[in-house]
Formats: structure tokens, sequence, C-alpha cells
């Protein structure tokens, strides 16, 4: 199960997350960053309520990351501390900009 | 050391995965493994399920047996996954440079690697026409 909020303010786009993102979920993610990002500056990821993420959620973070690197800036906020550790393992801490 | 042993048969589907995750779950809760050894465990069962339900069997049925051992004294989880599609040892594959910037990387890749990375021993075999995948991690 994966819930997707978003909140617009202006050209900033926050889409916070509930549950897990994994091969099945992944999708619903991807369809928003494919369709919502056109005209956002700002994007900020709000992985509070994440709870798990695969390398199935990994890519679309990746794809996300690509768009923003063109058309303003991402940030990752609140990510626990199992999910940094994959981060860290994939050398994502070091692409993502995490706060 | 006595080990407990429980497994199952299912089709190896990617709409299969809350099945297995939730077959998972419930015998590592039951052996009282931490929260990280367990997301962790769960990471490396869904790169690897994915994978067989993705590849083995090229687009047609098949199933996938695993098999979940935890030690009596709940030290050590062993699953060991079983398909009898195409051969192949996924440990194979090269690494991918965790190194490189956002628009160097490829959008795939990470799957297997970070079950390596993850879990303290991974070992393929192919064995009678079947694919064998054994993950350990001390919980």
């Amino acid at each position: 199960m994966l819930s997707i909020e978003k909140k617009t303010n202006g050209d900033q786009l926050t889409i916070a997350l509930t549950g897990r993102l994994d091969t099945v979920t992944a999708s619903d993610l991807e369809k928003e960053v494919d369709t919502s990002l056109e005209s956002v500056k700002e994007l900020i990821m709000d992985f509070e309520h994440l709870d798990y993420i695969s390398s199935a959620g990994l890519r679309i973070l990746i794809s996300a990351q690509k768009i923003m690197n063109n058309n303003g800036s991402m940030k990752v906020v609140n990510v626990n501390e199992s999910i940094m550790e994959i981060f860290e393992v994939t050398g994502f801490a070091d692409i993502l900009t995490i706060e | 050391m006595a080990t407990n042993s429980k497994e199952i048969k299912i089709p190896a589907k990617v709409e299969q995965l809350s099945t297995v995750q939730s077959f998972i779950e419930e015998i590592l809760d039951a052996a009282g493994a931490s929260m990280k050894a367990s997301m962790q465990i769960s990471l490396a069962v869904e790169e690897v399920f994915v994978n067989i339900a993705s590849y083995a069997y090229g687009g047609k049925d098949g199933d996938a047996t695993i098999k979940v051992e935890t030690d009596t004294d709940h030290s050590q989880v062993r699953i060991t996954f079983i398909d009898s599609g195409v051969p192949f040892d996924p440990l194979k594959k090269e690494d991918p440079d965790v190194t490189l910037s956002a628009s160097e990387r490829d959008v795939g890749g990470l799957g297997i690697f970070l079950t390596k990375k993850t879990m303290d021993d991974v070992k393929y075999v192919n064995q009678d026409g079947k694919n064998i995948l054994t993950i350990s991690k001390i919980i």
C-alpha cells in the first residue's frame, strides 16, 4: 500500500508518501512524476510516513531527480534510518538532496 | 543447530509480491527479527522474487518455491528461492557504479546489488534444471 498526497504552493510541489514504495506501488508514483512536474520548480518529497523503499522506488526517485535537474530542484525530507541506509549503500545519499 | 522451516509455492507473478511479503514478515516477526533486519530481508526478498517473476519464465506461467528456515535460537534466517525457469545466475551481473551522478545513472540494475549489500550471504546454484538462490542474514 502506498498513498500519495500532493500539495502545491506556487511552483513548489510537495509529494508526501505513506506506506511502501515497492515494485507494485512504484507505478503510482511514476504516474505522478510523469504528469505533475511540468510547471514545478521545486519538488519536495516528504518521506516522514514512508516505511519501505525497494529498487523500483529508487528508479522513480532518480527519474524525478533527472527531470528536476532540468526544471529546478528536488529535495527529500524526513527520511527514516533504514531508508537512509538504502540511500547510502546505493550512492543515492550523494545524488539526492536530503534534509 | 536445529532449524524451523516453512515454504510456499506460488505463481511467479509480480502480483504475488504481497503474498510473499506477508509470508516472510510473519516468520520474521515470530523469530523476533529487528526492524532493520526485517526491512532489509523484505527488500532482498522483493528484489529476488521480482527478478524471478520478470525473467525466469520469459512471459510464460511458472511457479516459484520459497523456503524460509530460521534457527531455533532465532539468530539467523535463510531464504531459498527455487524456480524451473531459464538458468540464470543473477550474481554474475556486474555491480552498478554507485558513484555516478543522477544524469549519468542508469535507472535500473540496483536490485541484486542491494540484495548482495544487505544480506550476509547470497548463493546461487543451478541444480536438476532449477535455479536455486539462497540468501541468509543474522537477525
